[in-house]
């Protein structure tokens, strides 16, 4: 019977009542009175030498009333790198500036040179329209081998293109290469893990007030995480005391990892604001998201899988080229190494991985983390490696892999590369996908599909990634700059209802639903009863926000903390009520009692008493109600699923059509099932897309082809099938009070590979000898490959 | 993107030469051309004012003439900045060559965008530059069989025959 509340009850989303009519509070709903707007002058070309800027026509327009430039900000600092990378060599990684408004030079189309403020964004765009800038086109770095070959350098003052030479790991480095030499079977796969607009569905927005009576800012902004942000303003760009700025993200329709970083407009509108004394917004319209939103992925691979003669892998090594664009954004350094090579032994028990990632530097929008963040491109490394071995040897692709999957009994497990893995059953994942796929069934669909002069294939997919970002003193010592813990205030009010604050943000996760729960079970009382405050960093406190899926794993156990500490408190209240000691106090379902009688105190007696403490005895107890944990992890969280995908392929247009998609994954416990699936579902529709519809195309001179939706082929509903979803098969989270893992990348993670290898089985069903087709598999990419067959 | 295509022009090659090189013909002929200054040496100087897509932008640019091979060939190479609606880039060589009375101008287009016309996709871009060469010398075609009248010279010079040729060959 399942639950009807607290961890488990699968309540509708309290927060979708004002998304889904209108009534939610976004950044642009925003306004103040005096309000002023900025627009931005962006480079219409991919390197350029700024040779002057004129903005005297400009500054004379109507309602113009600021106008700043590169040279404004020149004794500013630069937006950093918050992780530090070194090369295999001990070198640290590169990091050239990366100013509020270019300077010197423009490097890639998109890139802000100046900005207008003027009574109206219509004014502001017309006075844009009158910058005079003579900025000298160069030829562009675009290609990442011609980047890495070459000495047109993307930032001249670090005389390379490459960002870092990474080893992991790197002791591992010569045995890798002794294994695959000696083994009895390599495959290796050159694959592209094609580059993605992240496309949140609310563009970017940016507004900042400044007091002058208080010398105090706020800034309203698009943010995954407020606190980060306000910490990255005021340690490293604009230097404004922490205390007094305010960070406030309302609420926020899709982040993806794309607003997880600081960008350059919102140090823009705080120094306008200041200098203006007025209210400055920036709204970001749709070009401008395509062009300087950071994009995901953009890795240039090559695999090898080394196995012995019955199947059993002995080592993978890759190479690969991360893009990071034109300048490093705040986690892009992380996202292609740690996020990406610890998770390249996969779900096996292959002994030995090396992985060499090269990050260059391009005259392309920065790339950084999105949805998966280097987990996806693991994956799919791995699991098309995987499934072209299989072919290769002749041996059925789940059998392979059950062949080599850790065992339930081997945790905790220590991969390959680097991370001990604390629960999992790989093998009930495949079980259970195997049945709620059925499988069984595939040979009669597939006959009914070439029936029809269709080609059917069939993918499948064994995942794991690394979740719940992450213990603080592991991410130290691999470089990371600041900590990655999460906080939460419980505090009951008086009349016995509760706010909780929070560091995670949500901005489409439905923390303001599910966390409740959390509340409600451990508290025994209603959920309704029970509100979460986030995204203002004047009243929460300092958490890490939202990324990686951690908000449940890292938060979610702040708020258990914090409450624990509230029951602690309380049972002393409620002790002091009944007069009795507080070992003697019970609680169960929101009732103190004591033990061995019937006498009770409710939570909302003992809430009321907290603040009108009239017989307290003030030196054992203080008044009120109101607890604060920080929580930093043990370890990461690890997902892992199995997934099925069967595709048609039609052989004369090479359309491919996704029939069916199974995702069985392991999430350990779950609190709210039916937010798990909607995240579930949202994350296949994301992984799908990369699979068969996206892609982001520069030209040779770095022009971005298809920066609208005239040319950018999102997914929509008619490319989706009906989805079928599993979670019945968790195991717990060893590390974490609620025993919880993190399911808000899975399907992004797990999809792309399944429907790859799915196309590739239809096309070999059907005599066609392709065995790699890069992503997206669109209909000419398909046709290509059979006709190249 | 790239296009080559020809027209065949009633009047002779210097003609049709000379034509290239004025200022007034070349006004005439681009298409939305506003002011069209300077010379075939020092280059010309021209705004033209266009609607690509969603984006109508006032195009100021250099054209320069290089090659110059009189009377047989030679490179029409332009540049246009739109401020922000982005940049235009482009060059057609040209080659004449004498038939009969007439001449064949041979053409192969080289366009490049930037900026927001880029951004605009390549179905509304390519489009665009294949009409706007396809005007261009269409109007060339015209303007300058209009100002030279070989045509009837050619015609009425010919013997029956010769006129029959001429229509099957489809000059």
């Amino acid at each position: 019977m399942p639950k009807d509340t607290g961890i488990g009850a699968a309540p509708k989303r309290r927060e979708d009542v004002r998304f889904l009519t209108g009534t939610g509070q976004y950044s642009d709903d925003i306004s103040l009175v005096n309000q002023a707007s900025a627009v931005f002058a962006r480079s219409n070309v991919a390197n350029g030498v700024i040779k002057s800027i004129d903005t005297t026509a400009a500054a004379a327009m109507p309602g113009v009333l600021a106008i700043f430039t590169g040279e404004d900000f020149v004794e500013v600092g630069g937006n950093p790198a918050g992780w530090l990378i070194n090369s295999r060599d001990g070198e640290p990684m590169k990091e050239p500036k990366r100013p509020v408004l270019a300077h010197g030079k423009v490097r890639h189309v998109g890139d802000a040179y100046a900005a207008v403020i003027a009574e109206t964004v219509e004014q502001a765009k017309d006075a844009v329209e009158a910058i005079e800038a003579d900025i000298e086109e160069l030829p562009a770095v675009i290609n990442m081998k011609d980047a890495l070959a070459g000495s047109n350098y993307v930032h001249d003052e670090i005389e390379t293109n490459q960002c870092f030479d990474w080893g992991w790991i790197e002791d591992n480095r010569a045995a890798t290469d002794e294994a695959i030499k000696n083994a009895h079977h390599v495959t290796t796969l050159d694959l592209v893990n094609n580059r993605l607009v992240p496309n949140a569905m609310e563009p970017r927005c940016s507004m900042a007030n400044y007091n002058a009576a208080m010398n105090e800012y706020t800034l309203y902004t698009t943010s995954q995480n407020p606190h980060l942000t306000r910490l990255l303003i005021s340690a490293f760009v604009l230097g404004i005391p922490e205390n007094k700025l305010t960070v406030i993200a309302p609420d926020v329709g899709g982040g993806f990892g794309s607003k997880i970083y600081h960008y350059g407009e919102e140090a823009l509108v705080l120094a306008a604001a200041k200098k203006l004394k007025r209210p400055v917004k920036w709204t970001s319209d749709r070009t401008e998201a395509f062009l300087t939103d950071a994009h995901g992925r953009d890795h240039v691979t090559t695999i090898e899988l080394a196995m012995d003669k019955e199947g059993n892998f002995l080592a993978f090594r890759t190479e690969t080229m991360a893009n990071v664009g034109a300048y490093l954004s705040n986690f892009s350094t992380a996202t292609p190494t740690f996020l990406h090579g610890t998770l390249m032994a996969g779900n096996y028990t292959v002994p030995l991985v090396y992985v060499n990632v090269k990050a260059v530097f391009t005259n392309t929008a920065p790339v950084d983390a999105y949805r998966g963040a280097g987990r996806p491109e693991a994956t799919y490394s791995i699991e098309r490696v995987i499934d072209k071995a299989a072919r290769e040897i002749g041996m059925d692709p789940i059998e392979l892999r059950r062949k080599n999957f850790v065992k339930p009994d081997q945790y905790p497990f220590g991969s390959a590369a680097g991370l001990e893995y604390d629960s999992g059953n790989y093998d009930a994942l495949m079980d259970k996908m195997e049945d709620v796929a059925d499988l069984a069934g595939f040979d009669a669909r597939r006959a009914a599909s070439e029936a029809k002069g269709l080609l059917r294939g069939r993918g499948v997919n064994a995942y794991i990634e690394a979740c719940g970002i992450a213990p603080s003193n592991l991410v130290g010592i691999l470089g990371s700059r600041v900590g990655l813990y999460d906080a939460s205030t419980v505090r009951v009010n008086a009349t016995g209802n509760i706010s909780v604050m929070v560091g995670a943000h949500s901005h489409g996760q439905g923390h303001e639903t599910a966390f409740p729960q959390i509340v409600a079970e451990l508290l025994g009382v209603d959920a309704a009863s029970v509100d979460i405050v986030h995204g203002d960093t004047s009243k929460i406190p300092f958490g890490m926000g939202t990324y990686g899926s951690r908000s449940l794993a890292v938060c979610g156990s702040a708020i258990v903390r914090a409450t624990e500490k509230i029951i602690v408190k309380a049972k002393k209240i409620a002790a002091h009520m009944l007069e009795i000691t507080d070992s003697e106090v019970e609680f169960n379902d929101g009732v103190f009692s004591a033990v061995g009688t019937n006498k009770t105190v409710s939570f909302g007696d003992v809430a009321l008493k907290a603040y009108i403490p009239h017989d307290f005895p003030i030196d054992a107890i203080e008044p009120g109600l109101e607890e604060t944990a920080f929580y930093d992890p043990a370890n990461f969280t690890y997902p892992s699923g199995a997934y099925c995908c069967e595709v048609e392929v039609d052989p004369e247009t090479g359309k491919v059509t996704v029939e069916r998609m199974t995702a069985v994954d392991d999430f350990g416990n779950i609190v709210n099932p039916m937010i798990v699936t909607g995240q579930v579902h949202g994350g296949l529709g994301q992984g799908i897309g990369q699979a068969l519809l996206e892609n982001t195309v520069y030209d040779e001179t770095g022009q971005l082809l298809n920066a609208s939706y005239m040319d950018y082929t999102m997914p929509r509903a008619d490319d989706l099938p009906f989805y079928a979803v599993d979670h019945s098969q968790g195991t717990a989270c060893t590390h974490n009070p609620l025993g919880v893992k993190g399911c808000g990348e899975a399907g992004a993670i797990g999809s792309p590979p399944t429907v790859v290898n799915a196309v590739i089985d239809a096309l070999q069903s059907g005599g066609n000898n392709v065995t790699h087709i890069d992503m997206p598999v669109s209909p000419l990419n398909v046709w290509t490959a059979i006709q190249n067959a | 993107m790239d296009l080559s295509d020809n027209r065949t022009i009633n009047a002779n090659i210097q003609t049709v030469w000379a034509s290239l090189l004025d200022p007034a013909i070349l006004k005439e002929c681009v298409p939305g051309c506003q002011e069209m200054t300077g010379t075939a040496e020092t280059g010309f100087n021209a705004v033209v004012v266009q609607k690509v897509g969603p984006v109508k932008a006032t195009f100021k640019g250099a054209v320069t003439l290089s090659d110059l091979n009189k009377p047989d060939s030679l490179t029409i190479s332009g540049e246009g900045t739109g401020g922000p609606a982005g940049f235009a880039k482009g060059g057609a060589k040209v080659r004449l060559e004498t038939q009969g009375k007439t001449t064949i101008l041979h053409y192969e287009v080289q366009a490049k965008v930037g900026g927001k016309l880029a951004q605009l996709g390549s179905r509304i871009i390519d489009g665009f530059a294949k009409k706007m060469a396809d005007q261009f010398f269409n109007n060339f075609q015209e303007a300058v069989g209009a100002v030279t009248p070989i045509v009837d010279t050619v015609s009425t010079e010919k013997g029956w025959l010769g006129r029959l040729i001429d229509r099957l060959l489809g000059r």
